[in-house]
């Protein structure tokens, strides 16, 4: 094994790892912030998978779209919610605890074994791992992508940005809620000003 | 030497763990990141598979709908919980129970 190739091996187990840790400080951590935190933790570390991967242009998207977006809005929607994300009493119980880590044990055995077991690698019987094929130059570009995606891949593309521009607007619509319910609500409670309130908001004109 | 086996691996792990996240953990907001982990792990398998086939990009094409569609998921989700938490005061799965008869 050359020393390129034991690089190559100490590289993809170091970003592995980190996924894996993330992942689950993801789904463990009772804080949502540090569950986010495991979710960006994990989603760096693939982003260094895809280089690995010769995927240059998924790792930027990757990065732009995971780590800049969706992570910034579970941040931004907890922090939202304040304390209340983090709902007291009544965690998970034990029972479940086990039970999820059981059944997370056994769903990864599966997933492993039917990896393990797939006749794709089988060569004359043997069980070989598949290697990678010597990386052409234009593998994973921004060039060859965009080949893909404005050539066969043309009519989701447009379609995925409508699809985009309704989850904006519908998300707006749902989190706004509806406008008249508001105000109404609002008013009497504005009405209804407690003298206090009323004798703080002008401290200065009672001394 | 690191093989295509490998990512696949990796792949079915954080799978399973975003699966089992998403059916244990009760707090809403927890559930929408095991289902970001979820397609986080397919996004891996389908790019380490394009790199058995290089002539083509395909396999990050989807990879690619898969992280726009994530984002809008994300988007519309986040506000489902900020709408839901208005109306029922909890962001806890067993507590929104609106529809119950």
């Amino acid at each position: 094994m050359s020393s390129m190739d034991t690089l190559k091996t100490i590289y993809f187990y170091l970003f592995a790892l980190a996924t894996v840790v993330g992942a689950l400080s993801t789904i463990i951590a009772k804080n949502p912030i540090r569950g986010a935190m495991g979710l960006l933790l994990t989603i760096g570390a693939m982003a260094g998978l895809f280089l690995s991967l010769h995927a240059e242009f998924m790792a930027a998207v990757q990065l732009i779209v995971y780590a800049g977006a969706v992570v910034v809005l579970f941040l931004f929607a907890i922090m939202l919610l304040g304390p209340d994300a983090l709902p007291p009493g009544g965690h998970e119980t034990l029972g479940i605890r086990v039970a999820a880590g059981a059944g997370t044990v056994l769903a990864a055995i599966a997933g492993v074994w039917s990896v393990w077991e797939w006749d794709g690698v089988r060569d004359h019987g043997h069980r070989v791992f598949t290697r990678f094929p010597t990386a052409e130059p234009t593998t994973g570009t921004v060039e060859s992508v965009a080949k893909e995606v404005f050539g066969p891949g043309l009519v989701p593309f447009e379609i995925s940005s409508a699809l985009l521009i309704v989850a904006v607007v519908g998300a707006i619509a749902v989190a706004r809620g509806r406008q008249g319910e508001a105000q109404k609500r609002k008013l009497p409670a504005v009405a209804a000003l407690p003298d206090a309130a009323r004798t703080n908001a002008a401290p200065e004109a009672a001394e | 030497m690191i093989s295509l086996q490998h990512y696949l691996i990796l792949g079915a792990l954080l799978f399973s763990i975003g699966t089992m996240g998403f059916l244990t953990r009760r707090n809403v907001i927890v559930a929408l990141m095991s289902i970001e982990l979820m397609l986080n792990a397919v996004n891996l398998t389908l790019v380490a598979f394009n790199r058995m086939h290089q002539q083509a990009h395909t396999g990050q094409m989807f990879a690619f709908f898969i992280i726009a569609v994530a984002a809008a998921e994300a988007a519309v989700g986040l506000a489902i919980v900020l709408a839901l938490y208005r109306v029922a005061k909890t962001v806890r799965t067993d507590q929104a129970d609106q529809l119950k008869g």
